[in-house]
């Protein structure tokens, strides 16, 4: 039942057939290296957009119950880690852009949230979401999955509470602590209808933006797939090099794209014999640091805060990958 | 009648914006539209979620860009 839900419908081999059987009848063969990535590319590209799609119209339906005012509300209800596990656990279905990071740093300090609490849902914010769970089933199967969703918010957690026992309010900047507690505004409940709407409207938003990234994503996996040598990867990214987990998030960390894109460049390196910890390092750092989030945060954030938060999320990222390399074997 | 964005200007804040003033001209109506950009000030209108859109004293959304045409609706 499992497996079937997985290779049919997540991994959608009915359709990688289906694309196989409609090259060859075109005249193209497959099993030559530019037919493979030929093969590879119109699959990949398929199967990801559907995922897309579906995926993110649900999940906009989810996310539209928790909106961030909603969120800040829940969170002052906990104390302790309890409370940094809240602000993991709605980080993950609160939506929010870019722009609005510094209106919710503000909201949520003055509202008398402890900076580990807010650090801990701006920390699993980017790196666990909804989508790659999914996702991840798709590619990598349930267990990869579960264990990736569980250990961004483990990082989450522990970072946040890192964070809030070195005491650093005063890496604040000024203007976000300083003021008065505002009450937020409670916005009119959206009816059914609405939050359909504002699905399909994200699906088309979101689509419109990262399919760019998932052609790339896919045309860097299908070169991977059928013309790097397989040695490169197992001694860059494999068992070969001690330093793989190291090496990919390092590379990882300045890069940024979407999920989406990177999946199936990690997909391809995967087939081709690299670690599954290395792998999703270099997606968690791609994900969850980057320079315009970094540039974001630097308005509200004093160097030395800025600095540890982003020494804290390599650091987890780097443990989660060796750990995964670890217990490579259980996992597939 | 005074129309206000709200926004960290960003390109979806920005979107919103143009919509806003496309909304006015279509309807016609003599209301102004601002543009705020200023965190203290979205904080004291109590949002978070950006962009949001305020007509008169009223935040009638938050988190989304609205359409011109869904801004001409709520416009009184």
């Amino acid at each position: 039942m499992w497996d079937f839900i997985q290779y049919q419908i997540l991994v959608m081999k009915w359709m990688e057939e289906l694309i196989g059987d409609g090259l060859a009848a075109l005249g193209l063969d497959i099993s030559t290296r530019i037919g493979g990535s030929i093969h590879f590319f119109i699959y990949d590209v398929t199967k990801i957009t559907i995922l897309l799609c579906v995926l993110i119209f649900v999940i906009s339906y989810i996310q539209s119950f928790f909106p961030p005012e909603r969120s800040r509300g829940i969170m002052t209800r906990f104390h302790g880690v309890t409370a940094n596990i809240a602000g993991a656990l709605l980080g993950t279905v609160t939506p929010f852009c870019s722009c609005s990071s510094i209106p919710i740093f503000m909201g949520f300090t003055r509202a008398g949230l402890p900076l580990g609490v807010t650090f801990s849902f701006l920390i699993s914010s980017p790196m666990v979401d909804l989508g790659s769970m999914v996702l991840l089933s798709g590619v990598f199967g349930f267990k990869v999955a579960a264990a990736y969703v569980v250990l961004g918010l483990v990082i989450a957690v522990a970072g946040g509470t890192i964070i809030e026992h070195l005491h650093m309010e005063d890496q604040v900047a000024g203007f976000i602590r300083n003021g008065r507690n505002t009450a937020l505004i409670e916005t009119v409940k959206p009816t059914v209808r609405e939050r359909l709407a504002y699905s399909a409207e994200q699906v088309i938003v979101t689509f419109r933006k990262v399919f760019p990234y998932i052609l790339a994503g896919v045309a860097i996996g299908a070169v991977i797939h059928n013309w790097i040598p397989d040695s490169w990867i197992e001694n860059i990214l494999g068992g070969g090099n001690p330093f793989g987990v190291v090496l990919a998030t390092l590379i990882g960390i300045p890069m940024y794209a979407d999920i989406f894109g990177t999946i199936p460049v990690a997909e391809a390196l995967l087939s081709k014999g690299a670690l599954l910890g290395t792998i999703l390092a270099f997606m968690m750092a791609v994900t969850a640091l980057s320079l315009p989030s970094m540039m974001m945060l630097k308005k509200a954030i004093k160097a030395k805060l800025l600095g540890t938060f982003i020494a804290i999320c390599t650091a987890g990222i780097i443990i989660i990958g060796y750990a995964f390399n670890l217990l490579q074997n259980y996992f597939q | 009648m005074i129309i206000r964005v709200l926004g960290g200007g960003c390109r979806s804040c920005e979107a919103l914006l143009e919509a806003a003033k496309e909304a006015v001209k279509a309807k016609g109506t003599d209301a102004a539209v601002e543009y705020i950009t200023d965190y203290e000030k979205i904080m004291e209108y109590g949002v978070m979620s950006m962009p949001a859109l305020m007509i008169d004293d009223r935040i009638v959304s938050a988190g989304r860009v609205l359409k011109a045409e869904e801004i001409e609706k709520l416009l009184p």
